[in-house]
């Protein structure tokens, strides 16, 4: 990656609950819980420099449940955005059907969204967001990623303008502060996956 | 069986002493005791003429036996423990999907936490199916949770009491809670634990119930009659929280 490429980090969310709270426990559950896998997480990104982009693997988590979710998915999103000093883009994985309801519902109750593996290499937006955000992130996550004197393949409207701007600053999808092209942050963890 | 136990910590705290408990003769109900393990926990706050008698080994539909709550660590077992036993009894009995044990067990998990989290003192949870041919004629699972905690209007008095004035009682401290998801927390992510479980009830046509201080309030699926509010019942000191899912209708 070049100096204005993300820091790339894949975290287990799975193998962080076995090595942060106790290798007894095998459900991601109760908010303490929660907090100390974020925590463990955090200290993880604090290795990475100032741009990251993460992927925070569920795949080896049995139950997760609305406290849990909340400590590690909504209140991590949250600090990331109202952080000013560190740009850090997060997408979550292995978050199959039994565990959507409790992340979808974590951050609906915060207005906030997140892009989710449902299935292996399906990502979708889950949380709130617009019609327009919807849209404008389905044409940039089939692109994959557009220059930045292209960018109304995906933004063809002044509404979609506003859409994709919004998705940037919600830590939706990425800009290159260097070459302005837009990414979908899927293809930019695909590497780790 | 976890009101009993709540009324013997309590008595017992008043008096200083362990207090008397007689029990039924019945083998039934002795037997039907002791699988759901009040025994273990009725020994440490009742003084007992009979010898216990635990839970033979004849079939059971106890998806969870009385256990106390009292640290986060509990929860984490009950959920370990309750998976094992609740695949099997939600679809065989309630013909609920297999994956349901998941929302089932985070319903368990979040139920149990609302009294560490909130009601600041100890408590029990107990599960069971029950085969309620003449009320329902169909199987439910019967959760109940109970704790010795301050209730929800002590929990809430603080934070929310003075915008309810004079309207502020038990009652109105259970809508805040049942109804809005308003906790003690100025944390926006709290408070959705009984938000969700309401919505899982609801989806199973489910009767999910909280009883603090003077009232109760419910949530009452079409099956039912109960009223959604009572007010002006016995005090009861920290919460009851019953949670009846019922087995799915066949078309």
């Amino acid at each position: 990656m070049s100096a204005h490429a993300p820091d790339p980090i894949a975290i287990d969310v799975g193998e962080v609950l076995q090595r942060s709270v106790t290798s007894l426990y095998s459900s991601l559950v109760t908010r303490p819980t929660g907090r100390a896998v974020r925590m463990a997480i955090e200290t993880q990104l604090q290795g990475a420099g100032t741009l990251s982009i993460s992927l925070i693997d569920f795949s080896e988590v049995g139950i997760i449940d609305f406290s849990c979710a909340d400590e590690v998915v909504a209140k991590l999103l949250q600090q990331y955005l109202a952080d000013e000093a560190r740009d850090a883009f997060f997408v979550f994985r292995g978050v199959r059907e039994p565990h959507h309801p409790q992340v979808e519902g974590v951050l609906q109750r915060q207005h906030l969204a997140a892009v989710v593996e449902v299935e292996p290499e399906r990502f979708t937006l889950v949380g709130t967001f617009t019609d327009g955000e919807q849209r404008v992130w389905d044409r940039l996550e089939r692109e994959g990623s557009v220059e930045a004197d292209a960018v109304e393949r995906i933004a063809p409207e002044g509404v979609d303008e506003e859409a994709l701007e919004s998705l940037l600053s919600r830590g939706l999808a990425f800009r290159s502060p260097q070459s302005g092209r837009v990414h979908a942050l899927s293809r930019l963890v695909a590497h780790l996956m | 069986m976890v009101a009993l136990l709540l009324a013997g910590s309590l008595a017992g705290e008043s008096s200083g002493t362990f207090p008397h408990i007689e029990l039924p003769e019945s083998q039934d109900v002795l037997g039907y005791l002791g699988r759901m393990g009040f025994h273990d926990q009725a020994h440490q706050l009742f003084e007992f003429d009979t010898p216990a008698r635990r839970g033979g080994a004849r079939p059971t539909d106890v998806l969870l036996e009385i256990t106390a709550i009292d640290t986060n660590h509990d929860v984490h077992e009950i959920v370990d423990r309750v998976q094992t036993r609740a695949g099997e009894i939600l679809t065989s009995k309630l013909g609920y999907p297999a994956a349901s044990v998941i929302p089932f067990s985070v319903m368990l998990s979040e139920v149990c936490q609302n009294i560490i989290e909130h009601a600041d003192g100890p408590g029990w949870v107990a599960a069971q199916a029950y085969n309620w041919a003449k009320r329902l004629g169909r199987f439910v699972i019967v959760i109940s949770v109970m704790d010795r905690g301050r209730g929800f209007r002590g929990s809430l008095s603080d934070e929310h009491s003075a915008r309810y004035g004079d309207r502020w009682s038990d009652s109105t401290a259970l809508e805040a809670a049942f109804l809005h998801g308003l906790t003690r927390f100025a944390d926006p992510g709290r408070g959705q634990g009984l938000q969700q479980i309401r919505k899982q009830v609801r989806k199973w046509s489910g009767l999910i119930s909280v009883r603090s201080g003077t009232a109760r309030i419910s949530q009452v699926p079409d099956w039912d009659d109960s009223p959604p509010m009572v007010d002006g019942m016995a005090p009861l000191p920290g919460a009851q929280i019953g949670i009846i899912l019922p087995a799915t209708v066949q078309p």
